[in-house]
């Protein structure tokens, strides 16, 4: 089935893709043991260290009694058994003994040290996890509006489980790798020359490795960037699937996905071949080894030169010594991989944080609404200024409407208000504080937003609305949901305010949810109360039954009001006219009007929203107001 | 898709996307059908397989050759101390050994290879169908179950429930194979050793079966409840991410990470305990092992000293033994495994074996598109989800001819986007019916339908792509010109080819940002280019400014002169043109006519109209 085309095949259309198309993150692919990520990964071990100590303990304890196991087999075989001496079978008893006891403790430790390892690791994952994620709550906004979601979400969830595959199955191999030094060590001290014989076949191993290495990295690298392309493409079906479905793009998507579908297969296959032909590598070296003692090893015991328990014993330590090895070659792939992982984890937790408290920042109890702008120049890309050089004063209590075409910088202004960035130069002050000089705590109690996005979360009505105040009463809920004329909505739902809502607000129509937005930074009961286009998607009659509530609540309160409709600005104490990133004109309507400027001639055209004018028309409307 | 439906067929109507099992029942259904899945691929399966036993028995003739050499070397001994040395002889004989040894060795090699990449790529294989068969299933289901799944639980399912399914036939089926050869292999040749040593070498075997069985019901619990919590955490992040402003304005960071560190705790608990559990089965197995290796030396020891058994039938026991102690850690591996396979496969099957509720009916045939009439017939509406007795909509009924324009008008919540969706079947009506040119809609094909209807949604989705992918999204093979025309008609093509990178500019979420406008713009393009014959604008004008919107109508007539057209809008200039006009309140039409009519008629309509009239006639506003 997989094999077969789905449908006659036509050319492939030009332009149909699916998953994201841009740039992939450039794929680290670190080596298997990279210095830095490992030293960073030392300091988040650092609070398990007792934890650690009593690890390592067990480890060092379940290595000798792994090591003395097969020493004790060679004791039976030797002093008990052994060649021509008169066996004994006291000798055997309390051989066997010590036998026991070494299983015993061989069993604390290994529990001890797989259950503490594996713990650690747990708790190191979900820490660093939660590293990354507080460190995501404060990072400046720059970096998050160009960062897109589902990549973040890859490496909180993708790295941090690429790391404990690594943990879960390295238990094993730290374990065999101390066993591996144990192994060398006892074999040299049993017959230094049996020894050396036998481990003349690793140095083979390494040349192997030298030629396997680049072409496997090559490989793994594949794999892995054609997996994160499918599961991006599968993301973009996830989030995209109601324009998916609206515009019949099912059968040329599942089509354009197979394609990137069978090229992870194939890079998988071809990756896992490079995993898998080390294993006959490794087993022919270890039948080597082994062959080597038994004909030397047979020879020596010929020539007494050696008794038959060391060669036991030898035969006994080359199975397990190989065992290591080759569970480390197999995990090649996943520590490379866990390398990786690490460095873009800790990426994440290293991105500046360019918007941060001072560290004499205050957090006043009240503030009286003041919002001033100081010759305010601030852009998002060096040298393109978005805001150049405003200043306006807004007094407490006073309503401002900042008003302008798309992209004139409405948002922006808001923005800084809130200090979701830094200004280039200049300042804005908040009730008489330079904002930079209030915590962020303070500014988000003192400020309250409706955003242009009406941002809800998958919990209750209720908890949406006190979201801002989670210690707010129900009656506060209700009188905010009643001042947005949503509570008559929210009475007819069968759970009322506890109805939950479905991701982003699913079950509610967009005017709804921009009514609970709403209601929320009511609910805030902040001093000063930023609207940036409240009710683009609500019917001018349930506008204006907010507006007349508003009214009420806006009394001794600062408002921003960014909003498209005419008939919502004329309302406004002041109004300012952005365009192009500057002001051009402040004042009432009725001053504006009068004054017959760019305000004016807007206005005069008729048109029901300052968003969106086109190109033309507004530079006839700027020219006119030259020319008077 | 060849993915074969057993469980009993669910629709996808009442189902609320989450997976429950009984965890006081063994699940072998889910397992069973994995494995199906694997044999469907026979030749690679019956080549792994035949590699897993070759690897097996060449794992069990190691030992035997050790034992062979150390009786050899023990002869040699016994030789050389009575004067009887055949020593090249001997020396043959250990060169011999030695040589079988490493061909054993080779060959155990790479029969491992082939099993360990044989079952990979049978997982790798299954993978692909599952990942195909799942991509396709989301696209199938229908929107009001998506309205109810969250994306980051998706996700999940098909990224990391996939994985576990597909380790499946690597870690479980070939792995039981081998398992089963070495130790029933194993047990052969130790019986035939010695029975009684032998037994005694196997007496950990059903101990460990046992405690391995207690163990999978433990952990599959665990592994059910952990996957749950971390899609609870992520949910939690994904929305703290895209909400991310929301969060920043209120200075709510403490809050969202109080939220974060509780379910967080919560899946670390769990998470540990997995760990905790997982620990204390293998480690245990490996202590029954050990022992038995105890007893084993000391019956053994006893057997040689008394002369039964040789030294090197002991040496050949117990490097059986130690042949089996990798196998025994790999029970345990296997249990996890086997868990892992059937939760994952569980919450994956219950996605795939869903059926979706909004399909073509069995004999649906193409939509026959004679004029392009359509007509709502008495349509009510609920929401699944709904619990309330007031419908969404009730008694909706109109028509529009092509060459006509219907608006609708109404406060949020009305009913309106969800009488845009009825039209091309996201949702299906719940009384009366809707029909083109007299087909019922339900009777169609789904693809037929939606070709024929064009819907301009109230929120744009754009794909992280260039503009012009984005606008020919609907109509993949469209040329540039047609591309172009279409934005022309959106009134965007100047904006576009004014951007440096022009159509290939990227849009999306780290794309460029798009006004509201633009946006709506860019949908209208899209929307128009694959030239459906009913068109319906869900208020998707609202941030264009009311000049720009009449270009665009300008732009369209001759597009919409012999097409149906719906218009819903709280702008009410949109509408003023429009044939018929619905006022709709609580899903109900309570005034209808057009636009002479409804003023004459003074109702809600009047009212609204009086409020959004030109300039200052409203300045009571301010009062
Ligand atoms: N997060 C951002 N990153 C980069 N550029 C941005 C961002 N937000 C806005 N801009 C750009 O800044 C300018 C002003 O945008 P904005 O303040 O949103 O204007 P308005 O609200 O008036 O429409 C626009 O050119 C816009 O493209
Ligand atoms: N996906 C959904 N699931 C459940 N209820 C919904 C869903 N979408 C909308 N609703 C509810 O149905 C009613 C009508 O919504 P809608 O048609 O979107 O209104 P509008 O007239 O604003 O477009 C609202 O009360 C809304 O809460
Ligand atoms: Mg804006």
């Amino acid at each position: 089935m997989s094999a077969t085309p789905t449908r006659s095949t036509p050319p492939k259309p030009p332009l149909a893709v699916v998953g994201s198309q841009i740039e992939q993150d450039e794929e680290l692919f670190g080596r298997a043991f990279d210095r830095w990520v490992v030293v960073r990964f030392l300091s988040y071990i650092a609070p398990y260290r007792r934890r650690i100590a009593i690890g390592v303990a067990a480890v060092l304890v379940f290595t000798l009694s792994q090591l003395a196991i097969p020493l004790l087999v060679r004791a039976v075989f030797d002093d008990a058994l052994g060649g021509l001496a008169l066996a004994d079978g006291a000798v055997l008893r309390a051989i066997m003994v010590a036998f026991v006891a070494v299983v015993l403790v061989n069993y604390v430790a290994n529990h001890l040290m797989e259950t503490i390892v594996g713990e650690t690791a747990q708790n190191l994952l979900f820490d660093l996890r939660r590293a990354m994620y507080g460190h995501l709550q404060v990072v400046s906004l720059t970096f998050m509006d160009k960062t897109e979601v589902g990549r973040l979400m890859s490496r909180l969830q993708g790295d941090v489980y690429a790391l404990q595959e690594f943990l879960e199955s390295s238990i094993f191999a730290v374990g065999d790798l101390v066993l591996l030094f144990g192994i060398v060590t006892v074999l040299l001290w049993l017959d230094p020359v049996l020894g050396a014989l036998t481990l003349s076949v690793v140095p083979l191993l390494a040349l192997v490795r030298i030629v396997w290495l680049p072409r496997a990295r090559r490989a793994f690298m594949d794999a892995r960037e054609a997996s994160s392309a499918t599961n991006g493409a599968l993301a973009e079906n996830v989030h995209g699937i109601r324009a998916i479905q609206e515009l019949t793009r099912e059968p040329l998507n599942a089509d354009l996905f197979e394609e990137k579908a069978r090229r992870n297969l194939n890079t998988h296959l071809r990756a896992s071949a490079f995993t898998n032909v080390m294993i006959p590598i490794v087993d022919t070296l270890t039948g080597a080894a082994m062959a080597i003692i038994i004909v030397i090893g047979g020879a020596m015991v010929l020539n007494r030169e050696s008794d038959i328990g060391v060669m036991v014993a030898f035969l006994f330590y080359t199975q397990r010594f190989f065992d290591p090895i080759r569970s480390l070659t197999i995990q090649y792939s996943t520590m490379q991989r866990a390398m990786a992982a690490g460095q873009r984890i800790f990426e994440v937790i290293d991105v500046e944080v360019d918007v941060a408290d001072a560290t004499d920042a205050v957090d006043p109890a009240t503030i009286d609404g003041a919002i001033s702008f100081d010759h305010v120049t601030f852009g998002y890309e060096p040298g393109n200024p978005v805001l150049k050089d405003i200043s306006f004063a807004v007094a407490p209590g006073e309503t401002v409407a900042l008003v302008g075409p798309t992209g004139s910088g409405k948002t922006s202004t808001t923005a800084l208000a809130h200090r979701f960035y830094d200004v280039w130069s200049g300042a804005v002050r908040i009730g008489g504080y330079d904002v930079r000089e209030l915590t962020q705590a303070s500014l988000g109690r003192h400020i309250a937003m409706v955003l242009q996005e009406p941002f809800l979360f998958s919990a209750s009505i209720r908890d949406n609305i006190r979201f801002a105040k989670t210690a707010a009463s129900d009656a506060e809920v209700e009188a905010a949901a009643r001042a947005v004329g949503a509570d008559a909505f929210i009475r007819r739902l069968a759970d009322g305010y506890d109805t939950m809502l479905e991701q982003g607000g699913a079950n509610l129509s967009l005017g709804q949810r921009q009514l609970l937005s709403f209601a929320r930074a009511l609910v805030a009961d902040a001093k000063i109360l930023v609207l940036d286009e409240a009710t683009a998607s609500v019917d001018s009659y349930t506008e204006l039954e907010i507006q007349r509530a508003l009214k009420r609540l806006l009394t001794g309160r600062t408002a921003l009001i960014i909003a498209h409709r005419l008939a919502t600005i004329r309302d406004a104490d002041r109004i300012i006219v952005l365009q192009d990133g500057a002001i051009v004109e402040t004042g009432s309507h009725h001053a504006l009007m009068e004054k017959g400027g760019l305000y004016a001639r807007l206005y005069r055209m008729n048109y029901a929203s300052f968003d969106d004018i086109p190109a033309d028309e507004l530079a006839a409307a700027l020219d006119g107001g030259q020319r008077t | 898709m060849a993915i074969d439906t057993r469980a009993p067929a669910r629709s996808d109507h009442a189902d609320g996307g989450t997976y429950r099992i009984d965890v006081s029942k063994v699940d072998t259904a889910v397992l069973r059908r994995i494995t199906a899945m694997a044999f469907r691929f026979p030749g690679r399966m019956a080549a792994g397989i035949t590699a897993t036993v070759a690897a097996a028995l060449m794992q069990l003739l190691v030992p035997q050759y050790l034992g062979q050499a150390v009786d050899q070397a023990q002869g040699l001994l016994a030789g050389a101390v009575s004067g009887r040395t055949d020593r090249d002889a001997a020396e043959a004989a250990l060169w011999t050994t030695a040589g079988l040894l490493l061909l054993v060795a080779v060959g155990r090699g790479l029969a491992t290879m082939a099993q360990n990449y044989l079952g990979e790529a049978v997982g790798h294989l299954i993978g692909f169908d599952l990942r195909m068969a799942y991509y396709r299933q989301l696209q199938r289901l229908s929107l009001s179950w998506h309205d109810r799944v969250h994306t980051g639980d998706l996700m999940t399912r098909g990224i990391l429930d996939i994985e576990g399914v597909r380790l499946w036939t690597d870690t479980g089926i070939l792995r039981m194979f081998y398992l089963s050869i070495l130790i029933g292999g194993g047990a052969f040749v130790l019986l035939g050793i010695d029975p009684v040593l032998g037994l005694v070498a196997l007496a950990f075997v059903p101990i460990v079966g046992v405690r391995a069985s207690f163990a999978r019901l433990k952990l599959r619990d665990t592994w059910l409840a952990l996957q749950d919590r971390m899609s609870a955490l992520t949910k939690i992040m994904e929305e703290n991410l895209g909400g991310i402003r929301v969060v920043r304005a209120f200075a709510a960071q403490d809050h969202e990470m109080a939220k974060f560190d509780q379910v967080s705790a919560a899946a670390l608990e769990t998470a540990s305990r997995r760990v905790r559990l997982f620990v204390l089965s293998t480690t245990q197995m490996t202590f029954v092992y050990f022992l038995a290796m105890a007893a084993t030396l000391w019956i053994g020891g006893t057997k040689v000293l008394s002369g039964t058994i040789t030294l090197g039938q002991l040496t050949e026991v117990l490097a059986f033994m130690l042949i089996l102690q990798m196998p025994v850690r790999q029970i345990g591996w296997m249990i996890n495994s086997i868990a892992r396979a059937s939760t994952c496969g569980g919450r994956l099957f219950n996605v795939l074996d869903l059926t979706p509720s909004i399909a073509d009916a069995p004999d649906a045939q193409p939509l026959v598109l004679d004029e392009g009439v359509v007509r709502f017939e008495d349509v009510g509406f609920r929401y699944p989800t709904w619990a309330g007795d007031s419908r969404t909509l009730s008694g909706i009924s109109f028509e529009i001819r092509p060459g006509r324009k219907i608006g609708i008008v109404g406060p949020p919540g009305a009913g309106k986007s969800t009488l845009a969706q009825l039209l091309n079947r996201y949702y299906d009506v719940g009384a009366g019916r809707i029909t083109i040119d007299g087909q019922d809609i339900r009777q169609v094909t789904l693809a037929s339908l939606r070709a024929a209807v064009a819907i301009v949604q109230q929120e744009a989705f754009l794909f992280t792509a260039s503009i012009d992918h984005n606008v020919a999204y609907g109509a993949p093979y469209a040329m540039r010109p047609d591309i172009e025309r279409s934005t022309q008609t959106a009134q965007l093509h100047s904006y576009v080819s004014g951007l440096p990178a022009s159509y290939q500019t990227l849009v999306g979420e780290r794309g460029v940002s798009l006004s509201g406008g633009q946006r709506q713009r860019l949908a209208i393009a899209r929307a128009i280019l694959p030239a459906a014959r009913v068109l319906v604008f869900d208020d998707s004008t609202a941030a264009i400014d009311a000049a720009t919107e009449r270009r665009i109508r300008d732009a369209l007539a001759h597009f919409t002169a012999d097409r149906a057209v719906i218009v819903i809008a709280h702008r009410l200039s949109s509408l003023i043109d429009a044939d018929e006009i619905l006022f709709l309140e609580d899903g109900r039409v309570v005034e209808r006519g057009d636009h002479n009519s409804l003023m004459a008629l003074g109702g809600r309509y009047r009212k609204l109209h009086d409020l959004q009239a030109g300039g200052g006639q409203v300045a009571d506003v301010t009062s």
